[in-house]
């Protein structure tokens, strides 16, 4: 079983066919058929147009094309759409109510946090998710956990202050 | 990327049976017969690292098979320590109370490494198998004898910074680029492999291979078998005396160019057990040997110096990393300081 007899399946072309694929997208099913290869981040924008995710560096280091899936954020550049049948993905088109924003964006509008606004979906989906995981109360804390998230423009402290915002108001609104 | 056939299995006994007839490739296990790139079918699961590299064209995978919703993502505990499931991704297992409370030392590296965004992906078996982030195994138009045997090593005389200066041959000098095999290298972990044939327990020591002559070679893994999950054994440290130290060019989200997990036992001032293992500076997660020479010394920063001196005294750097022997030996004495408690 050691040996390989037939490495040589460079010299075959791979016949790829489209496979179905059944995935919800901000509460919404679709049904449809795709190239494996086609990335998750690629699938939103080009297939669906919810250009709101961005293609940062398509490698996993930026942070620009975080959503969520099942509720947990990851970066839709480095999953491919087929592996994803069934699960649900939340993207920035889906975090407003309706009209009503979601308390982030109130915030980050608030503070400022953005300038050329590339990095601005990503930073407020990932922080939707840190809302709901364990990070500790510092500025430091908000820092390290958001360390997945790029801005060129440099707007981190405006950022870290719109996260540390929504965090106070949650805490005060459950106690 | 280039076209793949596209797999999902749900059961172990499917996930072996796709291995029939396929030559399979897992990580690097195995040989392959000529140079080139990889283009066996792989296991995907959290897919940080394949997808990367498929992007890159450094593995161009003929088929995918996706393990990634097979029933192996437990974290129990076991009569002799903990076992956790291959599958299980870094995020869940950093912040398992188990593993805080008992194996700090493994959540402290865990929480080192990528971000939440990778570590909600990333699994314990890919960690385990993630492949150098050299730049030049990295790019398909350079020569590199991991990915390309025999074509040979740029980085030797190249844009070494980053690389090792333990476990080196003349053919590579590639880093382990985890944090988590660090502090597994600690523990003292021992992975769990499966295949039709059977399954077996490697201890992690023997599970990574330095490059010697086979820099495409980095594990024992046959082309027939998969990890099942990684044992831990009983436990050992305290949260308070296991510290895992970074250091990297930046403050977070970035590989290590040293790391150090240093876990002791105290009683005192005086050390009754000590495991400490490097990282970003070897080939593969390197458990110091000669960490038991601590054992029944006293706390002290020249005995914690003289132990580095020991640790690092087959280094051997290139143009580029020179710095790395003395800022590891200086990582060495400030990660046992830490966990010792004295700073």
């Amino acid at each position: 079983m050691d040996d390989i007899k037939d490495d040589a399946h460079a010299g075959d072309a791979v016949q790829v066919s489209e496979l179905p694929l059944s995935i919800v997208v901000n509460t919404q099913t679709y049904n449809l058929s795709v190239d494996p290869r086609i990335t998750l981040l690629d699938l939103l924008r080009e297939e669906l147009f919810l250009t709101g995710s961005k293609k940062g560096c398509d490698q996993g280091q930026c942070g620009a094309c975080t959503v969520l899936v099942n509720g947990r954020r990851i970066y839709s550049c480095l999953t491919l759409a087929i592996m994803h049948d069934q699960d649900e993905i939340t993207t920035i088109e889906g975090l407003a109510n309706g009209e009503e924003l979601h308390p982030l964006q109130e915030a980050f509008i608030e503070h400022d946090g953005f300038q050329c606004g590339y990095c601005t979906p990503g930073q407020i989906m990932a922080a939707a998710a840190l809302l709901n995981e364990d990070c500790g109360p510092s500025d430091a804390d908000v820092r390290e956990c958001m360390n997945g998230n790029l801005c060129r423009c440099a707007a981190y402290p405006n950022i870290i202050a719109a996260i540390q915002q929504v965090r106070k108001e949650k805490a005060n609104a459950t106690v | 990327m280039r076209p793949f056939n596209y797999e999902r299995v749900v059961a172990t006994p499917d996930a072996l049976a796709t291995l029939d007839g396929a030559r399979f490739r897992t990580g690097s296990g195995g040989k392959l017969r000529h140079g080139g790139m990889s283009t066996a079918a792989h296991f995907i699961a959290g897919g940080t690292t394949l997808l990367d590299l498929m992007k890159l064209d450094v593995v161009q995978p003929n088929k995918l098979v996706d393990i990634s919703r097979m029933p192996m993502t437990e974290i129990k505990e076991t009569d002799d320590g903990v076992l956790i499931g291959a599958l299980v991704t870094n995020s869940d297992l950093a912040s398992n109370p188990i593993i805080k409370a008992r194996y700090s030392i493994l959540s402290q590296a865990l929480l080192a490494g990528a971000s939440q965004q990778l570590r909600n992906k990333a699994t314990v078996g890919g960690n385990i198998l993630q492949r150098s982030r050299c730049p030049y195994f990295r790019d398909p138009s350079m020569d590199c004898n991991k990915r390309n045997p025999g074509s040979g090593c740029p980085a030797i005389k190249g844009f070494s910074r980053m690389h090792a200066i333990v476990g080196v041959s003349d053919k590579c000098i590639s880093a382990h680029p985890s944090d988590m095999c660090v502090a597994l290298a600690a523990l003292g972990a021992r992975i769990h492999l499966q295949s039709t044939a059977g399954s077996r327990v490697v201890a992690i020591n023997e599970f990574f291979l330095t490059p010697e002559n086979h820099p495409e070679i980095e594990n024992v893994m046959r082309s027939d078998e998969i990890i099942t999950g990684v044992q831990l054994p009983a436990s050992r440290f305290n949260p308070e005396n296991s510290h895992y130290l970074k250091v990297r060019d930046r403050e977070s989200f970035s590989f290590a160019i040293v790391s150090v997990a240093a876990c002791l036992e105290i009683d005192g001032t005086s050390i009754k057990g000590a495991r400490v293992a490097l990282g970003g500076v070897a080939t593969k997660p390197w458990f110091i040997s000669e960490s038991d020479s601590l054992i029944g010394k006293t706390v002290d920063s020249e005995i914690f110096r003289d132990f580095a001196e020991a640790a690092l005294k087959t280094a051997q750097a290139q143009k580029h990393n020179k710095f790395k022997i003395e800022l590891t030996k200086r990582s060495i004495v400030r990660a046992l300081e830490k966990a010792a408690g004295v700073i």
